[in-house]
């Protein structure tokens, strides 16, 4: 019963959104059910559909659980984008400037790399909000545009190829790539670049929830995050726990680093995130800010940018700028499930859940 | 260095802070009342759109502008509902509608226009042509506007003390919801006409997300301005500037990066907002959802 009701809302937000888009879908002058079959079709179909859309949730469960550890401890860390940028960019410079050492080892300092990266990212809004009491929502937005920045001039002045005309630093050395699944899965090919992140980012679902809800760390965490006060009063340190949860945030976004550097690109290319920073707030959100839910929810939206590309393709009228639209009605939905409360009170199984 | 400070810089510095000003006093409204703003990006993409949208249409730009403000309003008051009546997060309620306009302008225009997100280029005669003086004008007669009706009228005194206290401008007798669906509605109004500055003014069509992160601009100029209508007004020039900086900088400056001077904004806004710099306070209930007592 309490498993339903954590599940209902977000159905229903999901439902909702579809039918919004669908609507959308009619005006433009389309077919709606054409179009969400085209989508799920594509994304679900078997090895390139699936290779893909589990490719995609990649970073999407990364942003999805560093949104989750923050908001655990009441925190909004919109700065993923960010974090995830400095995380890559950092697995990349390992990878450029120690290319000749042994996979064993160089592997192992790339994944550091992008830990420490990401961590160091969203530890310095953590610092700004323990020690200054600033807001961490405005700065980890101002932080996201001086990573961007930043990583611009790093990239266009030290580490690109001259010759090269695209923002994007030299290779990594071979020995820090890391296996795309399409070696050990039968029947998937090996172009496909879902890869050996994916299951890191499984196994890092695992850790978090290990952490928040099965060590006194965890525990504190999640204290600091219901009620500040109380938390204090018991003797934790809310300053501590807020800068341990913006970097273990920012070092879970960094990991994207692992999944776009080592495992797809081989190198740092610019701009190479396409929101995934704040399509993990709605991943964590959807999922109810638990590590099961940020997974499912990271499928979700993993199956809508991939099956985005054929309805674009195949569609008279829809882009693949519905996968957009969706989204944004999705996390309004769920920001604003009171609204669904509403109707649905009678059913009596909708009373607030515990976030 | 007389190269680079010329009169052209100062025009260059008028149009590019405009829109950063008129998303910045939009923004000034909503947060004064208590409603966090980081939506005036998506209410700005809505503006841009429909202007252009409206402007191709029916060729002529003021009716574009008008349905800019139409368009920014409509998604402020999406941005209202969810966070007055239904008491969502203000962050993530911004957030979504954020991700909603950079998908939902270019989605129209593919499916209207028949584009990969942008809509047809507008003919120069159907065009307002402003001159930089005239639009200075406009800007320093708009932020005076702003201080008098926050600091001078009944409205801006109770669109105040609900984003302060709402407890007592209640128990005053003071419609907090009311207050605060103005605060975010005028937010719209303002955040479109910025949009439809930036597509019918500084260029001629609307392009996917081409506001490219102005709107997020205008809030860290809100909050370096600490949230005063002249302050605001100031940091957006100032911002302005460092924008106009590095296009005139091009071909003199070589040495020093445009990533350096573009950086500039951000860095001060968390240097301002840690305190560094006189001490930035936002509106007491700022983010907070009124729960009237029963």
């Amino acid at each position: 019963m309490s498993l339903l009701r954590e599940l209902l809302f977000p159905m229903i937000a999901v439902v909702a959104a579809f039918i919004v888009g669908g609507i959308l879908i009619l005006i433009v002058g389309d077919d709606p059910l054409l179009a969400y079959g085209l989508l799920f079709g594509s994304a679900l179909s078997w090895p390139v559909g699936i290779g893909y859309t589990l490719f995609y949730a990649t970073p999407l469960i990364f942003t999805g659980l560093a949104v989750l550890v923050a908001f655990r401890c009441g925190l909004l860390n919109i700065g993923a984008e960010g974090q995830l940028y400095i995380g890559a960019f950092a697995t990349a410079w390992v990878g450029i400037t120690f290319a000749n050492l042994s996979p064993w080892l160089l592997i192992p300092m790339c994944f550091i790399a992008a830990i420490l990266g990401g961590g160091v990212w969203g530890a310095i809004p953590g610092v700004l909000k323990a020690r200054f009491g600033s807001h961490e929502v405005i700065n980890t937005i101002m932080l996201n545009f001086i990573a961007v920045a930043l990583l611009s001039y790093f990239t266009q002045y030290h580490y690109k190829s001259p010759s090269d005309p695209i923002m994007e630093t030299v290779p990594i050395g071979e020995g820090a790539h890391i296996a795309r699944l399409g070696k050990v899965i039968p029947g998937l090919p090996e172009f496909i670049p879902l890869n050996v992140a994916f299951v890191v980012a499984l196994i890092c679902c695992g850790l978090v929830y290990l952490f928040l809800w099965r060590t006194k760390w965890g525990y504190e965490l999640r204290a600091t995050g219901t009620n500040p006060s109380a938390a204090e009063y018991g003797g934790i340190s809310v300053r501590k726990q807020i800068i341990v949860a913006m970097t273990i945030s920012g070092a879970l976004a960094g990991m994207v680093g692992i999944n776009e550097v080592l495992g797809y690109r081989y190198r740092y290319y610019d701009g190479f995130s396409d929101n995934y920073g704040f399509t993990g707030i709605a991943v964590a959100l959807l999922g109810r800010n638990h590590p099961v839910g940020v997974i499912i929810s990271a499928l979700l939206f993993a199956v809508l940018q991939r099956g985005g590309i054929p309805v674009d393709a195949f569609t008279e009228h829809v882009t693949k700028d519905i996968v957009q639209v969706l989204q944004g009605t999705i996390i309004l939905f769920v920001a604003a499930e009171a609204f669904f409360r509403g109707p649905f009170a009678k059913f009596g199984l909708l009373q607030r859940s515990k976030v | 260095m007389t190269e680079i400070f010329t009169i052209a810089l100062i025009w260059s510095t008028i149009r590019v802070s405009t829109p950063l000003i008129l998303a910045a006093l939009g923004g000034l409204f909503s947060e004064r009342s208590g409603v966090i703003n980081i939506a005036l990006e998506g209410m700005m993409l809505a503006g841009a759109f429909a202007a252009a949208a409206v402007t191709h249409a029916v060729g002529n730009p003021f009716v574009g502008v008008l349905a800019g403000m139409a368009a920014g309003s409509l998604i402020a008051l999406i941005h209202a509902v969810a966070c007055i009546q239904y008491k969502a997060d203000q962050v993530v309620t911004g957030t979504a509608i954020n991700i909603l306009m950079i998908g939902m302008p270019a989605f129209l225009s593919g499916a209207f226009f028949i584009s990969s997100g942008s809509t047809p280029q507008i003919p120069k005669e159907n065009l307002i042509s402003l001159t930089p003086m005239a639009i200075a004008f406009v800007l320093i007669l708009i932020t005076l506007a702003t201080w008098y009706v926050l600091y001078k009228t009944p409205f801006g005194l109770r669109l105040r003390s609900v984003g302060e206290n709402p407890e007592a401008a209640d128990a005053a007798g003071i419609r907090v919801a009311r207050m605060r669906y103005a605060g975010v509605l005028l937010s719209g109004v303002l955040a479109g006409v910025a949009g439809a500055y930036v597509s019918i003014g500084q260029s001629s069509l609307f392009t996917r997300n081409m506001t490219s992160g102005r709107g997020f601009i205008a809030l860290a100029a809100l909050i370096f301005g600490k949230w005063r209508p002249v302050q605001t007004m100031l940091a957006c020039l100032l911002f302005g500037l460092t924008d106009a900086l590095t296009i005139q900088m091009q071909g003199v400056f070589k040495d020093i990066p445009v990533q350096f001077i573009h950086m500039v904004p951000y860095l001060l806004t968390i240097i301002v907002l840690a305190g560094f710099i006189g001490s930035s306070r936002p509106p007491k209930a700022l983010g907070i959802p009124y729960q009237k007592e029963r």
